[in-house]
């Protein structure tokens, strides 16, 4: 196989983008990517987005995209894991890149979520239809379910789980894509309305607006384009069980430990060499359990870590140094491809007074349903 | 939203509670074709008695337009006493009586309408033994 790199990238602002329709996203982002890439042409296409179809009444993304930045005639085609579509796209883009198939591929997410009025039956799509959404549980929900097994089994309180949604939102201040670059604190959080209980509003991502895009090339040939960029060193894709009742352990996410082994042993390295790592943190309780699956904290000690500053600059890992879904935004589609692209920019010194010092390895966790599936990607400055 | 025939082929499981046991004990509500743990085929049919224990809970206040009526409602994952896991919203139950490990029975209820002129579902609910 081929080594794959990153030789550009380009995202839209997260947010309510009343103005821009989906088509206009990805092109501003696909256009933004190649022209950091300083590429005209791309050999392939692939677009990540987990409900284009409930969300805006449009298909067929792949060929809309193509079209729409002047590729007709290129491969294009749309990759769909609910909420980790776009790392789910990335990694078939990285494989196309690897395999040899193809030499310039553009990879990209999108998700329009304000055309709809009924987003909560949308997600509800990513949880088993017919024995999890009939019977009335929606996505914060079935998070809230993992939250309360956890605080009732590790004993972490309400306090310390407000923590994450605090620390993330302090780390989007810096970050000028983020929906909401602004802090909050502690009564903001635990006097937000209840969404799922335990979950509050302040627990849960956003409904955001967004798109997302790179252009990966092999390795080889990526100093004819750019003398910065980055190296994809480990992929590792799992599948978990679609039905959060079906997991063994209430407050475990299997398949991001799976994922997260293979993308180590791909690597070659472990969690301790990592400086960095963006998390699908669609809701706190979902950052606290993917960070012990991922090998950062023990298993039941992750909450309480976050809380003490172990999660942010000065501590054992910065997590989420974008601000994560929370803060950032959470473009469902989109998410896995901005979670590569705040890596790039860290990875090349290129993210500002968010910069993590000496970035070097840093990690990307992107998560679909309740667990159901998840990729990870480990990433190498050059 | 379903249509008659989609409805109708999961009645087994949502009527009745038919579910499948498998050689290393796992049960499944729906059918299921493989043994997620063994990956043997083969399979006893059985019907389970509607009696479980709740493994985790939640107060749902912000519902899809489906349930937007009902809220707030509780939902629970559920084991059964087979050892079938269910995820099932809770019915004639006070809030204060939900707590994980609290004993649940199985019963029939309707679960939405599909509009206007849509069908009535139907499907089990659970409630907490006293």
């Amino acid at each position: 196989m081929r080594e794959v790199a990153i030789i550009g990238v380009g995202m839209t602002k997260f947010g309510e983008l009343w103005d821009q329709s989906i088509r206009d996203m990805f092109a501003e982002a696909a256009l933004k990517a190649m022209e950091n890439a300083k590429v005209d042409r791309i050999d392939a296409l692939y677009v990540g987005a987990m409900s284009s179809g409930l969300y805006t009444f449009q298909e067929h993304l792949g060929s809309l995209m193509a079209d729409y930045i002047g590729q007709i005639g290129v491969p294009a085609a749309r990759i769909e894991s609910a909420c980790s579509s776009g790392g789910q796209a990335m990694r078939v883009g990285y494989m196309d890149v690897a395999s040899g198939m193809h030499d310039i591929v553009l990879v990209g997410g999108v998700e329009k979520m304000w055309d709809v009025e009924d987003g909560t039956f949308v997600l509800a799509t990513a949880s088993d239809q017919e024995y999890e959404a009939y019977n009335g549980v929606t996505f914060p929900g079935l998070y809230a379910m993992i939250a309360r097994a956890y605080m009732e089994r590790f004993g972490l309180t309400r306090e310390e789980l407000a923590q994450v949604p605090i620390k993330n939102h302090k780390h989007a201040v810096n970050n000028p894509n983020a929906q909401y670059p602004f802090e909050i604190d502690l009564k903001t959080v635990l006097n937000s309305s209840m969404v799922a209980d335990p979950l509050r509003l302040m627990d849960c991502s956003p409904i955001t607006d967004g798109a997302a895009c790179v252009i990966l090339c092999p390795v080889d040939r990526a100093k004819e384009f750019t003398d910065k960029f980055v190296k994809i060193r480990g992929v590792g894709a799992a599948s978990g069980p679609i039905a959060l009742h079906d997991h063994k352990d209430l407050t475990r996410l299997e398949a991001v430990n799976l994922a997260a082994q293979r993308a180590y042993k791909m690597a070659g390295c472990g969690p301790e060499d990592i400086n960095f790592v963006e998390v699908h943190d669609c809701f706190s309780i979902a950052e606290i359990v993917v960070a012990e699956e991922l090998g950062f904290f023990e298993y039941g000690k992750g909450g309480k870590a976050i809380a003490e500053g172990q999660a942010t600059y000065g501590g054992k890992i910065v997590i989420n140094p974008s601000g994560g879904l929370k803060a950032k935004g959470h473009p469902v589609g989109a998410t896995g491809v901005a979670q590569i692209i705040e890596a790039y920019y860290q990875l090349t010194n290129q993210a500002g007074a968010r910069q993590v010092p000496n970035a070097r390895l840093g990690m990307t966790q992107n998560m679909g349903g309740s667990g159901g599936s998840c990729v990870v990607h480990i990433l190498e400055g050059m | 939203m379903a249509n008659s025939q989609r409805y109708t082929r999961e009645i087994p499981h949502r009527y009745r509670l038919e579910a499948q046991k498998f050689p290393s004990g796992f049960v499944s509500l729906p059918r299921r074709y493989v043994d997620p743990i063994s990956g043997k085929k083969e399979y006893e049919n059985i019907k389970l008695k509607g009696t479980g224990t709740i493994l985790t809970y939640t107060i749902i206040h912000v519902g899809s337009d489906q349930f937007k009526l009902l809220t707030p409602y509780a939902v629970a994952i559920i084991e059964t006493d087979e050892g079938a896991r269910i995820t099932a919203m809770i019915t004639d139950t006070k809030f204060e009586d939900l707590k994980i490990g609290a004993r649940v029975e199985f019963v029939f209820r309707k679960i939405m309408e599909e509009g206007a002129s849509g069908i009535i579902n139907y499907g089990y609910k659970a409630k907490v033994i006293i």
